[in-house]
């Protein structure tokens, strides 16, 4: 079993112990872990729906824009910081596993190291307003 | 491979009649392959007694450190193959995000703080430490960060079909309420996994773990717990809190052994043990 770098798992860690919704990613994009509560907004325990590639992950809350159509998934802050290394900010519409659609506010940013190597990206989002 | 301890305490140097089975010089590891490659791990007071054993036997000789917290760097200074004109020490350590290692250095190697400075020491040859692999003479050295303040890392050395993990300064159990994870989530595995002898950090009891948290130290239990998940074949319990007397260490051990057991062998750590790795 391969490990992660210490970076990701002192992230993991952190977001563990915080109250915000935490999302975190690997640098293919792989969800690596969510909080509590973040489970709350997404509707299911991390537990349960486990590590899973971009591919899923970035369908499986079907994110939509305002007007309901879809959000390609390289559109989505968490995708934008790994893929272009640098902070995004969005707000857009899910449907969490529990089958409530919610409107979310989301900010990421990358995982790197001294190098310009990216590791993972971390998002914080919440619930606002529609 | 050979290993022999030079420095076993932790954070300051501890010497007197209370920590003479154990030890008080800070954290300094000799290791040595089957062709003579001598490699040393970290340069705390350890490292002083160990340039003088070395005396005219070598032409070259590789320091690696974890990090520079004073307590892996303090005996620097003090090695005497730095000034023999007939080796080449080479030093590898780690940079931080802004800094090289000798920048870094410098802060410590130079006066007012240590009366000769770092560039005056001819024969001394820095490296800004690779993470991931690289050779060092007959070894594979791994350095991968671990879970400790600063730029910490720790090593995986390999040769003739033996493996040394060195973790001198870890605290793995941060922030998991119940330690250990997942293998893959704890700090640390990659580099021990499968070693044949595992030098781990064990500064502190359970309870004084709970008041230390956060300080990048582990407690003998988390030690225990951690050996146990990398499946390592040897465990010697290293970095030894200053303020533990020898009886203190055996009481802690025994305490921790029984409430964690593992089936490797351990071997609490103590300055002048050799082991034959692999």
């Amino acid at each position: 079993m391969s490990q992660k770098p210490i970076e990701l798992i002192l992230m993991r860690q952190l977001a563990s112990t915080l109250a915000m919704p935490i999302f975190l990613v690997d640098a293919d994009g792989t969800l690596a872990f969510y909080n509590e509560p973040a489970e709350r907004v997404l509707g299911m325990r991390f537990e349960e729906t486990g590590e899973m590639p971009a591919g899923e992950w970035s369908t499986i809350w079907t994110p939509t824009r305002a007007d309901g159509s879809p959000l390609a998934a390289e559109r989505l802050p968490l995708m934008i910081a790994v893929a272009e290394r640098k902070p995004a900010h969005g707000d857009f519409w899910i449907r969490g596993l529990d089958g409530t659609r919610r409107h979310i506010e989301a900010t990421a940013f990358p995982l790197m190291r001294l190098t310009d190597h990216v590791l993972g990206a971390v998002v914080i989002f919440w619930e606002t307003p529609s | 491979m050979r290993a022999r301890l030079w420095g076993t305490r932790g954070s300051v140097a501890a010497p007197g009649a209370d920590t003479a089975r154990y030890g008080g010089n800070t954290s300094c590891v000799e290791v040595r392959g089957p062709q003579g490659t001598v490699l040393v791990l970290d340069a705390g007071t350890g490292i002083r007694p160990l340039g003088r054993a070395l005396e005219g036997t070598l032409r070259r000789v590789d320091v690696v450190l974890t990090h520079l917290h004073l307590d892996h760097i303090q005996g620097l200074g003090f090695f005497a193959p730095l000034y023999d004109p007939d080796v080449e020490t080479h030093l590898w350590g780690p940079a931080s995000t802004t800094l090289g290692l000798r920048g870094r250095l410098q802060r410590y190697l130079s006066p007012p703080l240590f009366p000769v400075h770092l560039r005056d020491i001819r024969g001394l040859v820095l490296h800004d430490l690779p993470i991931g692999e690289f050779d060092i003479g007959e070894f594979r050295v791994t350095a991968d960060r671990i879970c400790h303040p600063g730029f910490t890392v720790g090593y995986r050395i390999a040769a003739g079909g033996a493996t040394l993990a060195y973790l001198s300064d870890h605290e793995p159990a941060l922030g998991v309420p119940r330690f250990p994870l997942r293998a893959d989530w704890t700090s640390g595995y990659a580099l021990a996994r499968d070693a044949d002898l595992l030098v781990h950090d064990a500064q502190y009891a359970l309870p004084e773990y709970e008041e230390h948290v956060g300080w990048g130290h582990s407690a003998l239990e988390h030690t225990l717990a951690f050996a146990e998940l990398a499946a390592a074949r040897h465990l010697v319990t290293f970095h030894h809190d200053p303020a533990h007397d020898d009886e203190a260490i055996d009481r802690m051990t025994a305490e921790a052994r029984a409430a964690v057991p593992v089936r490797c062998t351990v071997t609490t750590g103590a300055e002048g043990a050799v082991f034959e790795v692999g």
